[in-house]
């Protein structure tokens, strides 16, 4: 009988995330698009040389913070970061050397979490309040965690932030449609798996888009003909992950 | 018998009105501080360095406590029968000191009243989860043990059958203890400095060393306070246990040190310098690491020559020195380490504020106290004995 329901509720669910889909089918503007199957493979690939010529551009961030009610806290020992922008040298350790062009060094290119394939925080959490969505996504539930911290630890790109003192303790939360999340737990990019849902992109990329600078582009990579599947196949491009040495197979792509 | 904790000269009552002092400003900060504020302010932890002087202490705790089982295996497995007073005192050490990790890691959680959530929603991937079951065990195998044992003790006869297999069960325990806490920090792709296999025997190596050595300044100590002598060749021998696992403890730590240096691998060797020289300027830890290793060559020497070794004067202060070094050296300088530089490579300062130090006091007050009750007990229900039979004919 229990059985039964909880196969309903699936399939009433599976029915709801299709009827999202093919609403996007039609919806998608940009390059990017939201239309996975029941197999999506979320993914973000980063052009480099369109994110590194805006250095001063700060609105993919601003987008996403402001939108999932970040706080921009003055102690930069505190900071809770969801996408930011980091110089390339921090991004790519030891790729440019002492003969290549300094300049490209230092230039910044946006960061987040990679939504690992093989996600390190999610096998070290150890009440899984970290975890892997079946479309790939790396989410928290930010109630069950309880704050040891081993999730930022453990993960090699440093995207994970904690809340070292109350995000919002006597201002009102930008948007009033999102959670927010209290003192001592963890919290990171999360693919806006709201947007997802509703077949839009996240903010990143619909401000990047809107900027006109179009450096993010968001799909399903299972998907073959996917605007992110070509990007990352494209033939004139050198593809790099961060640290692919270390087996996380990571799922934000940057173009070089 | 634990009427025994109740009464007791006034020196007994001050050491413990003392205690107290430190245990009341450590809670009262954590309870209507840190866990109004948060660990922003509270504590010297940030972004680049989510880990620090509280997870430090519980790394060099649990060595404290796994080095139970350097008294324990000779007494059982051996039948070295030197050890036979010294069992209970070990392994009552190693109850305070896993209290004090168990306190540790609770004051070190953003939201400590989710603690359970480990044992609730358990993640056996997890080697946090790992460790605390780990530790969770040892701690109700060496309070059973201590238990039932003492109170044979106490009775004169023999402990019951079947405490024996919990007693064999707490020797490869007390290994896993150690091995669980390096797994937490060495199977971590993403820091280097951890990612070492030699983490878990250096772990054993320190805990042997800076275990018993704590061990044979509570054995004086309990020598000159009570009327209850843990015997000369029972120091003796500790001392022999502290010299080769400090030897070997050394020997790890150059096998890292020439491994992260001859290499010439930036991501090992950055950290290496940190450590001993510092790093873009950032060097806090830079007088401390230099300092332990005075403190573990001065040691050695003491140690290593028979003259000085086998004078008391001498091995309190070599035992000292074994403390203060690997307490260094395995704590901040292991922990903090490990995220400097960052893994976006850049280079934070940790500092330990105030109030976290106070509370860290306040847990170490909080185990100080717990093995002042349980050595008195001990040492009074002995007392009460005074000459019963020997303990040695209690093993069991």
């Amino acid at each position: 009988m229990d059985t039964t329901r909880r196969d309903f509720l699936k399939a009433a669910g599976f029915t709801v995330v299709s009827a999202g889909s093919v609403v996007s089918a039609f919806a998608g503007a940009s390059s990017s698009e939201v239309s996975g199957g029941d197999v999506a493979r979320w993914a973000m690939v980063v052009d480099l040389k369109r994110c590194q010529r805006e250095a001063g551009c700060d609105k993919c961030w601003r987008a996403c913070h402001t939108a999932h009610n970040v706080p921009d806290l003055d102690d930069p020992r505190h900071e809770i970061k969801w996408i930011w922008k980091a110089p390339f040298e921090h991004i790519f350790p030891g790729q440019v050397g002492e003969y290549g062009d300094l300049r490209r060094k230092e230039l910044p290119a946006v960061v987040m979490c990679n939504h690992c394939d093989n996600p390190p925080c999610v096998k070290v959490c150890p009440t899984r309040a970290t975890f892997r969505r079946d479309d790939g996504v790396v989410v928290m539930d930010p109630h069950r965690c309880i704050g040891c911290r081993y999730c930022i630890v453990g993960c090699p790109y440093g995207s994970r932030s904690f809340n070292f003192v109350d995000p919002w303790p006597d201002r009102k939360p930008p948007n009033m449609d999102y959670p927010t999340r209290m003192r001592g737990v963890v919290e990171k990019c999360t693919f806006c798996p709201e947007r997802i849902v509703k077949g839009e992109v996240p903010y990143c990329v619909e401000a990047c888009d809107k900027a006109g600078i179009g450096a993010l582009t968001f799909g399903d990579i299972s998907d073959p003909g996917s605007s992110v599947r070509k990007l990352v196949q494209s033939a004139d491009r050198v593809v790099l992950r961060r640290k692919p040495e270390l087996g996380t197979r990571p799922q934000v792509y940057y173009l070089v | 018998m634990l009427d025994k904790a109740l009464k007791g000269s006034p020196r007994y009552w001050s050491w413990l009105a003392f205690l107290s002092v430190f245990i009341l400003v450590g809670v009262g900060l954590f309870v209507f501080v840190q866990l109004r504020e948060g660990l922003g302010r509270t504590t010297g932890l940030q972004r680049d360095v989510p880990w620090g002087f509280y997870i430090a202490q519980l790394t060099f705790l649990v060595g404290v406590a796994a080095s139970a089982v350097m008294v324990v295996l000779p007494y059982y497995l051996h039948d070295y029968k030197a050890f036979g007073r010294l069992c209970v005192l070990g392994e009552f050490l190693a109850i305070s000191a896993l209290t004090m990790c168990l306190l540790f890691v609770l004051v070190d959680l953003g939201q400590p009243m989710r603690g359970l959530n480990i044992f609730l929603h358990p993640q056996p991937r997890s080697m946090l989860f790992w460790d605390s079951v780990v530790i969770f065990g040892y701690f109700f195998i060496n309070a059973i043990v201590a238990w039932m044992t003492f109170k044979s003790e106490r009775a004169g006869v023999a402990p019951p059958a079947w405490v024996k297999p919990i007693i064999y069960l707490s020797i490869p325990w007390a290994v896993s203890i150690h091995t669980v806490t390096a797994w937490l920090y060495c199977g971590l792709g993403g820091r280097p400095f951890w990612l070492t296999a030699i983490l878990a025997p250096r772990f054993l190596a320190s805990a042997f060393a800076s275990g018993p050595s704590l061990l044979i300044l509570l054995c004086l100590l309990v020598r000159k306070y009570t009327s209850f002598d843990p015997g000369k060749e029972a120091i003796r021998k500790l001392s022999h246990i502290v010299t080769y696992a400090m030897l070997l403890n050394i020997f790890f730590v150059i096998m890292e040190v020439f491994t992260a240096a001859y290499s010439g691998i930036p991501e090992h060797m950055h950290h290496f310098q940190y450590l001993f020289f510092g790093f873009e300027g950032v060097n806090n830890l830079v007088p401390w690491m230099w300092t332990s290793a005075l403190l573990a060559i001065v040691a050695l020497v003491l140690l290593l020559v028979p003259k000085f070794r086998n004078q008391e004067s001498f091995l309190v202060v070599a035992a000292v020195c074994v403390i203060a070094s690997i307490w260094i050296d395995k704590g901040m300088g292991m922990v903090v380490t490990g995220f400097v530089p960052s893994p976006l490579g850049t280079v934070p300062e940790y500092t330990p504020a105030f109030s976290e130090v106070m509370i860290t006091v306040g847990v170490y007050a909080i185990g100080a106290m717990l093995l002042t009750l349980f050595y008195k007990i001990a040492t009074e229900v002995r007392a009460e004995r005074h000459l019963y039979q020997r303990p040695e004919s209690t093993n069991v």
